[in-house]
C-alpha cells in the first residue's frame, strides 16, 4: 500500500533553505531564530519543516521538538489569520481582564488557545503585554487595543475581517 | 534613514555633539511671543501608539503644510513619557505645553492657538486631581515634579531613532570618560556608586563586574537581560523604546570595564517596538563607530547582537537565559559555576538588566559621589516603578530609593481611583508580596522590603482597592508561576501545582480546615528546595497575603464568604425589592432567563439558574437595585 503521509512535497521549502543559508557560517545558537523565521513564513511549524531544520543544523529532531514545545511562541498546528493576545497580567486582572476574555470567547465561540473554524482568528492569553497603563488590553496581530470594555470587543474584532 | 559618518576619535564625537545641539535647542520652557520656530513632540510609545498617536502625527504633518508652516515646525516622535493612560501625549516647544488625549481633530486648534498665537488649548491640558486646575507643563504636575528622572531622563524628550539627539543631550560622554579613566578606575566608580541590580535581586553591579574582570577565558560576553516578564512591569520596555542608546552605552562601559568583546541583548518577543528601536540604534551606533571594531579610534572593540526571546518567563533567570541564547530549552541550572566564570558558550559572562545598564553612563559622567547623594545608604540612586491598578495616575514613575509607598501612591499616583478605599499594593510581580496599609509609610529600598517578606522585583506596583479579593490575587499569581514553571525541579513543579489546587478550591468555597497549614508547608518547601528564583519566590504572594490578610482566607474557608465580593462562586446576585421599579431591563438582558417578575413589580433572580455574569447589574446602573451579596 502506498504511503499516504503528506510528506515534504506539500510545503515549498525554498524559503526555509534561504533562512538556513544565513546561519550556515555560524550555526551556534541558530535554532531559535531559525524556528522564529520559519514560523514567520509558514504560520506554524509543520513536521516536515522541523525535520529539515534538524537535518540542516545537525541537531537531533527530538531536541528540536523539545525546544519548540518549551517556548510558548512556537506552534505545531495551523493558526488563524489574525492572532488575538488577550492580556491576563496583574494590572489587567484587577481591571477586569476576565470579562474581556469572556467577551472574545463568546463572540468568536472559541476557547483560549483555540482557532475559529474558518481560520480567521486564534485566541491566546498572555501574561503581560507591558501596556499596563491602558489596562485591560489585548493585541490583535501587532496592534494594541487598550482601555477595553466587553462591549468594544465585537466591533474591534469585526474590523479585522474585511 | 539618514546615514552618519564614522567617528575616529572622542574629539569627533564632541564635534557631532556641538553640531547636533540645534536639534534639541528649542526644547525649553521659555516661550516668547516672537518665537517663529517650533517643535511638536508626539509620544510614540506602545501606550500612545495604541491610543492613536500615529494618526495625530499624520494630522500634524498635513496641518503644518496647510498652514504654510513647513520648515518652521518639526514633528518629532519620542519614546514613552510614562503617563500612558492619558495618551496620546503631545508637547509643544518652546514653552513645553503638555497636551493629553490629543486626537487628529484637535490638531488644527493646537496649531492656531499654541503656534500661531501664544495661547493654550485649555480643554486638552491635564486638570489635576480635582479637575479644576489646568496644568500647563510637566513641571506643574505632581506626577512629574515629585519624580527624579535619571534613567528616564531622555524618555519622551528625544527622538530615539536619531543617535544625534542622544549625543546632543550628553550621550556617549560616559563611554569617553570611562575610556579616559581606564577600565580599573571606571570599574571603581561603578563599585563606589553602590549600584545594585535593578532586575530584582539587588546584587551589587560593581562586584559582579569585578568577578567577571578577574575571570579567565576569551571571548567574554556582556548580556543585557531585557526579558521583562513580570506582569505589571514595563519600565524596561519604555527605556528600550524611548532611550535605547542609554542601554547600549551602559553595555559598552560594562564591556570596557570587564574586558568583554561581545554582547547580546535578550529581548522578549512580545516587545516588537522595542526590538525595532534597538535595531535602529545598533545600526546607527555601528555607522558612527561606537560599536564594532576600534571604537572611537581606540583598540577597544565590541560587537552587539539582539536575541529575541520566544515566550518563556523563566528565561529571565540568568542561567536559563544563557541556555536560551545558545538555542536550547530555557531551563535554569544549579550555580556554581556562576556565569562570571561559565556563561554563554561556557565563557565568562556578565548579565545585567536594562535599567541597571541605563544607570551606568550617568554614574560615570556625573561621578559616583553625585549618584550616592540620591537614595539611601545601602540602596543608592533611583528606581523606576510601574504604577498600575486601581490608582488615578497610572504610569512609570522614577523616584529616589527610600521614598515611602504612600508618597508614590497618593502624592504621585493621585490616590485610589473613584475614591475607593486602599487595600494593598502588590510589589515585585509574581515573586513579590502584597503590602497592607500599615506598611505604607515604611521606606522602599532593597533591604527594608526584604525585612517585611517582600522584594523589589523589577518594580511593578499594582494597587488594589477594597473590591479585590486577596485570596483570588494570590491564586492569580500562582496560576502564572505554575504555568511558567519549567518543570525541571520537583519542589517547583509539584509544589506550585498543589498550592494552586488548594487556592482554587478555597476560591470556589470548597476550602477545608488544614488548607492554610498545607499552603504554608508547601510554601516553605519551595522556598528552601527549588532550583532557581522562580520557584523559591513563587510562594511569596501566598505567604504575604496569609500574613497580612489571613482573615480573608478564613472567611472563605470557614464562612464560605468572599469579603471583597469578588469570588463568583461565593456570592449571589440579588434584587432589592424596595428599589426595583419592575422595568424588566434586567430580565430581557439575562442570557439564561433567570430573572422573572410582573411589569412594574419587583423582579427576582432564580439563583439556581443564575450564572453570575453580572449583565443584569450593569443594566441596572441607574436604579442600582441589583447588588452582589
Amino acid at each position: 500500500m502506498a504511503c499516504n503521509c503528506s510528506g515534504v512535497g506539500e510545503f515549498d521549502l525554498a524559503p526555509l533553505m534561504d533562512i538556513l543559508a544565513d546561519y550556515r557560517k555560524d550555526p551556534r545558537g541558530a535554532l531559535i531564530p531559525v524556528l522564529q523565521k520559519a514560523q514567520g513564513v509558514y504560520g506554524y511549524l509543520p513536521k516536515p519543516v522541523l525535520e529539515v531544520i534538524a537535518r540542516e543544523l545537525n541537531i537531533p529532531i527530538a531536541e528540536v521538538f523539545g525546544v519548540v514545545t518549551f517556548y510558548s511562541q512556537f506552534h505545531l498546528n495551523p493558526r488563524g489569520k489574525n492572532i488575538i493576545r488577550c492580556c491576563q497580567g496583574t494590572a489587567c486582572h484587577v481591571r477586569g481582564a476576565q470579562g474581556i476574555l469572556d467577551a472574545i470567547s463568546s463572540h468568536l465561540n472559541i476557547k483560549p488557545g483555540g482557532t475559529t473554524r474558518d481560520l480567521s482568528f486564534t485566541l491566546e492569553t498572555v501574561a503581560c503585554l507591558g501596556a499596563c497603563g491602558l489596562a485591560p488590553v489585548m493585541m490583535v496581530n501587532d496592534q494594541t487595543h487598550g482601555r477595553l470594555t466587553p462591549a468594544d470587543i465585537p466591533g474591534i474584532l469585526d474590523s479585522y475581517l474585511s | 534613514m539618514s546615514t552618519y559618518a564614522r567617528l575616529a576619535s572622542p574629539a569627533d564625537l564632541q564635534k557631532v555633539r556641538e553640531a547636533s545641539k540645534s536639534k534639541i535647542a528649542l526644547r525649553h520652557y521659555d516661550r516668547k511671543d516672537s518665537d517663529t520656530r517650533f517643535q511638536i513632540l508626539i509620544c510614540g510609545g506602545t501606550g500612545c501608539t495604541s491610543s492613536g498617536s500615529p494618526a495625530v502625527r499624520d494630522a500634524f504633518l498635513k496641518a503644518i503644510e496647510a498652514h504654510g508652516l513647513t520648515g518652521r515646525v518639526d514633528v518629532v516622535t519620542t519614546g514613552c513619557h510614562g503617563l500612558c493612560e492619558l495618551g496620546p501625549l503631545v508637547i509643544v516647544y518652546p514653552g513645553g505645553t503638555f497636551y493629553i488625549r490629543v486626537q487628529a481633530e484637535d490638531v488644527d486648534e493646537i496649531i492656531t492657538t499654541s503656534l500661531l498665537g501664544n495661547g493654550v488649548v485649555e480643554r486638552l491640558l491635564f486638570h489635576g486631581r480635582t479637575g479644576k486646575t489646568p496644568r500647563k507643563t510637566y513641571r506643574e504636575m505632581a506626577f512629574y515634579n515629585l519624580q527624579h528622572r535619571l534613567v528616564l531622563r531622555n524618555c519622551g524628550r528625544i527622538d530615539p531613532e536619531d543617535i544625534e539627539e542622544y549625543i546632543a543631550n550628553g550621550g556617549y560622554e560616559g563611554l569617553v570618560k570611562a575610556m579616559e579613566l581606564g577600565p580599573e578606575a571606571a570599574l571603581e566608580e561603578v563599585k563606589k556608586s553602590g549600584l545594585r541590580g535593578r532586575g530584582g535581586g539587588g546584587f551589587p553591579t560593581g562586584r559582579k563586574w569585578e568577578l567577571m574582570r578577574a575571570a579567565t577565558g576569551s571571548p567574554k560576553y556582556v548580556v543585557c537581560n531585557a526579558d521583562e516578564g513580570d506582569p505589571g512591569a514595563f519600565m524596561d520596555r519604555s527605556v528600550l523604546e524611548g532611550d535605547p542608546h542609554a542601554v547600549i552605552e551602559g553595555m559598552l562601559i560594562g564591556a570596557w570595564c570587564t574586558g568583554a568583546s561581545h554582547g547580546y541583548i535578550y529581548v522578549r518577543a512580545e516587545y516588537p517596538l522595542a526590538i525595532k528601536r534597538l535595531k535602529v540604534a545598533i545600526a546607527q551606533a555601528e555607522q558612527m563607530g561606537l560599536l564594532g571594531d576600534h571604537i572611537l579610534g581606540s583598540d577597544f572593540s565590541f560587537e552587539l547582537k539582539i536575541k529575541e526571546g520566544a515566550g518563556a518567563f523563566v528565561c529571565g533567570e540568568e542561567t536559563a537565559l544563557i541556555h536560551s541564547i545558545e538555542g536550547k530549552r530555557g531551563m535554569p541550572r544549579p550555580r556554581p559555576p556562576f556565569p562570571a566564570n561559565e556563561g554563554v558558550w561556557g565563557k565568562p559572562t556578565v548579565l545585567n538588566n536594562v535599567e541597571t545598564f541605563a544607570n551606568v553612563a550617568q554614574i560615570i559622567t556625573g561621578g559616583s559621589a553625585a549618584y550616592t547623594a540620591l537614595g539611601t545608604e545601602k540602596s543608592p540612586g533611583t528606581k523606576v516603578f510601574a504604577l498600575t491598578g486601581k490608582v488615578r495616575n497610572t504610569g512609570l514613575v522614577e523616584v529616589p530609593m527610600g521614598i515611602t509607598m504612600r508618597q508614590i501612591i497618593f502624592d504621585i499616583g493621585g490616590g485610589i481611583k473613584d475614591d475607593k478605599k486602599f487595600k494593598a499594593v502588590q510589589i515585585g510581580g509574581p515573586s513579590g508580596a502584597c503590602l497592607p496599609e500599615s506598611l505604607l509609610d515604611s521606606p522602599i529600598d532593597y533591604d527594608s522590603l526584604k525585612s517585611v517578606g517582600a522584594m523589589m522585583g523589577s518594580g511593578g506596583l499594582v494597587v488594589v482597592d477594597e473590591e479585590t479579593c486577596m485570596v483570588d490575587l494570590a491564586r492569580f499569581f500562582l496560576t502564572f508561576t505554575q504555568a511558567e514553571s519549567c518543570g525541571k525541579c520537583t519542589p517547583c513543579r509539584e509544589g506550585s501545582k498543589r498550592m494552586l489546587e488548594i487556592l482554587e478550591r478555597i476560591c470556589q468555597g470548597k476550602g477545608k480546615a488544614g488548607d492554610i497549614e498545607d499552603l504554608e508547608h508547601l510554601a516553605h518547601t519551595m522556598q528552601q528546595g527549588a532550583l532557581c528564583a522562580l520557584g523559591q519566590t513563587a510562594p511569596n504572594p501566598v505567604l504575604s497575603t496569609l500574613r497580612f490578610f489571613r482573615d480573608e482566607y478564613e472567611a472563605h474557608i470557614r464562612d464560605k464568604k468572599c469579603p471583597a465580593k469578588a469570588c463568583t462562586n461565593l456570592l449571589e446576585y440579588w434584587i432589592d425589592p424596595a428599589k426595583c421599579i419592575g422595568c424588566g431591563m434586567c430580565a430581557r438582558a439575562c442570557p439564561v432567563n433567570a430573572i422573572s417578575g410582573e411589569k412594574r413589580q419587583p423582579h427576582v433572580i432564580d439563583t439556581a439558574k443564575c450564572i453570575k455574569c453580572g449583565t443584569c447589574m450593569a443594566q441596572c446602573k441607574k436604579i442600582q437595585a441589583i447588588s452582589r451579596r
